[in-house]
């Protein structure tokens, strides 16, 4: 429908709308995230829904317990190689549609304790990450500038067609490879469909080369 | 028909169910034709808390708890009765008093049979 007719015919007292539009709308203002802390930031996480800065103002105040029925995951915190594991499974169980908000530096990239031998470089290695917040820990206002962000990214999804979200698309998968915890690293270190390493040495580029981590 | 008292409630029914049913077949309908059905051995888990189960949930356990449940029954029950029978006891007949010995000689056996099960040996 034409945006100038329909805003006309917002000014006559008639409401339109699409099913897209509608479905959306729907999304966008029910995201449940997963009540899942892992370091710090999640103590920022519990301020966000507290009172002060109220998240309920954007309907995302019912945290559940359960993977089954949340559809956001805050990854707030440190992802050590030992949680890893654990963090991409509650990923996998969670229902379609599913975002993930990858909160602090830490979770973006392993942030301080990225020299450590245990701590995972950033979560977007194994899932896909709709929204980062830098910060160390981020405010609340980070969050729901997070959330809010999330919250356009969802309305701009079509329902049909090729530039359709993951969760609408038959072929597109629902799960992700869950690494195992070795001997030396997480196997396997990353997701190749998901993250592969940055170029380091630019001559390198175009010759289908990565560089190591 | 129509003057029935009951009608309003039939109506009120056929709107309950409706209300109920319906986004249940919407949701149902909106899954066939939008959004494809994705089921993975991780969605599918039984545990969902992030961790794999380990082994299986049909276990044995060694049910030992009850037999102290018994032992305390004797002495909690025998200690309960005994003492309103000791304060009513001058004043019972013969028969009573031989019910409440029978009562107690139940209670004896519990307690032999659970000696002799060796429940009262602290190991």
């Amino acid at each position: 429908m034409d945006e100038k007719l329909k805003v006309e015919l917002g000014k006559q007292g008639i409401f339109t709308t699409t099913l897209q539009e509608l479905y959306n709308w729907g999304r966008r203002n029910s995201l449940w995230p997963l009540n899942f802390g892992l370091a710090c930031c999640a103590i920022e996480m519990i301020a966000t829904t507290m009172a002060r800065y109220d998240l309920a103002r954007f309907g995302a105040e019912v945290f559940r317990p359960s993977p089954r029925q949340a559809d956001l995951m805050i990854v707030a915190g440190t992802i050590t190689k030992k949680m890893a594991p654990q963090v991409v499974r509650l990923y996998n169980q969670m229902a379609e549609p599913k975002y993930v908000i990858s909160m602090g530096a830490c979770a973006i990239s392993g942030g301080p304790f990225k020299q450590g031998y245990n701590v995972l470089k950033g979560i977007d290695r194994y899932i896909p990450v709709d929204v980062h917040i830098p910060g160390c820990p981020p405010r609340p206002e980070a969050l729901i500038d997070a959330f809010i962000t999330l919250q356009k990214q969802i309305d701009e999804q079509q329902l049909t067609g090729v530039g359709r979200p993951r969760h609408l698309d038959p072929d597109a998968p629902s799960e992700f490879i869950v690494p195992q915890f070795g001997p030396h690293d997480l196997e396997p270190p990353q997701n190749p469909d998901v993250w592969r390493p940055p170029l380091v040495n630019i001559s390198l580029a175009g010759k289908n080369e990565s560089g190591n981590d | 028909m129509t003057n029935s008292p009951y009608l309003p409630v039939v109506v009120l029914l056929l709107a309950a169910i409706a209300f109920t049913v319906s986004p249940l077949v919407l949701a149902w309908l909106w899954a066939k034709k939008f959004s494809p059905h994705k089921p993975g051995p991780s969605k599918n888990a039984i545990y969902e808390c992030g961790l794999e189960s380990a082994g299986d949930a049909w276990v044995q356990f060694k049910p030992g708890y009850y037999l102290y449940a018994i032992v305390f029954l004797v002495f909690d029950v025998e200690a309960v009765f005994l003492l309103p029978f000791a304060v009513a006891f001058t004043g019972l007949t013969a028969a009573e008093s031989i019910a409440m010995l029978v009562f107690l000689l139940l209670l004896v056996e519990g307690l032999v049979w659970a000696y002799q099960k060796k429940v009262l040996v602290w190991t």
